[in-house]
């Protein structure tokens, strides 16, 4: 279809307004960590570092950090076995209620995570508390691990759809073993959609609030329940806004690690 | 697909590759809505706030005839459409641009930019916005030399962060679509002598509507359980996200039969989608 001139000039004028108000936020965060003026008035009067050496003593912050890199690795681990699983099973095999169980892998996206935070917190009371299972690392393993089986789920999926049976055929074919098959041809052809869906699970652990905040238990603070926690202290606000400007700058890599490993220019999907 | 169940085996390595997912859901997540669902039965003892176990359905009922749960319940659904509309009307010129006008690298870039930012952490750009909207934040500094006031902490702003959060997901699903559309198409219809209204309308529209609603899935989900954002930015606001939130301590029955109005409004919306197609283009 041919655009006009004008329709190509709108189009970028509404794109660059649109992509300058997703980053002005951001860029404020990272002006404000150095902003002399704890409540961050606007303009800014002087700069300072003194945030910066406050969050890197911030021992709170460091124990959240180290908290939030466990659950996310234990609840990417389980995520990266049960969503590659269910993607065989629904994608190379026909049976009776398939389409139930892709629409029940999905599920726990598509709910509210409050609901899902409750439920959570409702059932380990009931069963693991009376067990001797207190709230802790664990329980925030299971929740996380429980959203995103999905993630991984459609990540293999996507893939198994787009590189069909034909080779894992053709393997079988010149005599190569299930196994071997599995080793040689389907896996090497499946790894970039394992490590995406292995880095959006990891992230979208690393940034969850509402279900960690029912599942956590008093002790176990993560970085976003640490952010969550600390936001409203006046004294704490620029360690905290610190730790922002840290995400948001850090939030380059693993974009950057996605493209270069999978062929896909988003570099996996959600 | 490869594997047909006349094949020996197959049905045993079906039974190997489906049993450890569906465990864990059915034990983990069903397991726990279940209880939720039942729990949702249950009263709370007014005087020790025990949750007492004895069927009954007064919890549903009181969010059914209780105006007060209504009004938050429409509040609720009328900001999720709102956000929903906002970030159609903002990401369709913006996916329009990165699939048809901007090309190589400048698209490849562009793609990045949206991305990018998903990364940056869903509590660090609500707290950005609740810098920027606050008194003294460069909202009203902007505002203050034309003689006006920025909206502050409230309804407004619980809007504008939502649909600031959710533009990405909403971005990404319609550009995919986009730019799948075989560009012969646009051509032949425009040989057919359409012009550039009733191609939109008849070729482009066709290909756009499923990834308009699989965005809408996440803009409108989302925004029907967020109760973060108005905690943070919402001034005195409630939605049903902070009221269950505020009731799970004091009266889990009641928090558990109110999840039930979320959960039922995500699932209707989910199986209109389904009809159109759209869960395939999330």
């Amino acid at each position: 279809m041919h655009l006009s001139r004008t329709a190509r000039i709108v189009l970028g004028c509404v794109t660059a307004a649109g992509l300058a108000l997703i980053y002005l936020p951001l860029l404020l965060v990272l002006l404000n960590s150095l902003n002399a003026d704890p409540s961050f008035g606007w303009p800014p009067g002087a700069l300072t570092g003194e945030w910066w050496r406050r969050a890197l003593h911030s021992a709170g912050a460091r124990d959240a950090l180290w908290t939030s890199l466990q659950a996310g690795l234990w609840a990417t681990a389980l995520a990266l076995v049960l969503g590659s699983l269910a993607a065989f099973a629904v994608h190379r095999h026909r049976f009776f209620g398939r389409q139930t169980v892709s629409f029940l892998i999905v599920l726990p996206l598509a709910l509210p995570g409050i609901v899902t935070g409750i439920a959570l917190n409702a059932a380990f009371r009931t069963v693991l508390t009376p067990l001797g299972i207190g709230f802790g690392l664990f329980t925030v393993v299971v929740g996380h691990a429980t959203f995103c089986v999905v993630i991984v789920f459609n990540n293999v999926a996507a893939r198994l759809r787009r590189i069909g049976p034909s080779l894992a055929e053709a393997s079988a074919d010149l005599g190569a073993r299930p196994w071997q098959t599995l080793r040689h041809v389907t896996f090497p052809a499946l790894r970039p959609a394992l490590f995406a869906g292995a880095l959006l699970a990891f992230a979208l652990s690393f940034d969850e609030v509402v279900v960690t905040t029912f599942t956590a238990g008093a002790g176990t603070r993560t970085l976003p329940i640490w952010i969550y926690e600390n936001l409203a202290r006046p004294h704490q606000a620029p360690v905290v806004n610190v730790v922002a400007a840290l995400l948001i700058a850090l939030s380059v890599l693993p974009v950057r690690a996605a493209q270069r490993l999978s062929s896909d220019p988003a570099g996996g999907r959600l | 697909m490869s594997v047909t169940e006349r094949e020996p085996g197959a049905r045993a390595r079906l039974a190997a590759l489906l049993a450890p997912p569906l465990l864990w859901l059915i034990l983990a997540y069903l397991g726990s809505l279940a209880v939720l669902l039942l729990s949702a039965f249950w009263t709370t003892d007014p005087f020790t706030s025990d949750v007492v176990h004895s069927f009954t359905a007064d919890n549903f009922r009181e969010i059914l005839t209780d105006p007060v749960y209504r009004t938050v319940a429409l509040r609720t659904l009328g900001i999720a459409v709102v956000v929903t509309l906002l970030d159609a009307l903002l990401a369709l010129p913006m996916a329009f641009f990165m699939a048809w006008v901007a090309t190589g690298r400048l698209r490849r870039a562009l793609l990045v930019a949206v991305l990018t930012p998903l990364w940056a952490g869903y509590l660090v750009k609500a707290y950005a916005w609740r810098v920027m909207l606050g008194e003294h934040g460069i909202v009203n500094a902007v505002l203050a030399p034309l003689g006006l006031h920025g909206p502050g902490y409230g309804t407004t702003a619980v809007v504008i962060v939502l649909a600031y959060l959710w533009l990405p997901y909403m971005i990404l699903p319609l550009h995919a679509a986009l730019e799948r559309l075989p560009a012969h198409h646009l051509e032949a219809s425009a040989d057919l002598g359409a012009g550039t209204l009733r191609t939109l309308r008849s070729v482009v529209a066709p290909a756009v509507r499923p990834a308009l609603l699989a965005g809408s899935v996440f803009t409108f989900s989302l925004s029907l359980g967020d109760y973060l954002t108005v905690q943070i930015v919402g001034g005195r606001t409630q939605l049903l996200g902070n009221v269950i939130a505020s009731q799970v301590t004091l009266d889990l029955p009641l928090a558990a039969a109110l999840s039930a109005v979320p959960v039922v409004l995500v699932v209707c919306y989910l199986a209109a989608v389904r009809r159109a197609g759209a869960l395939d283009s999330l």
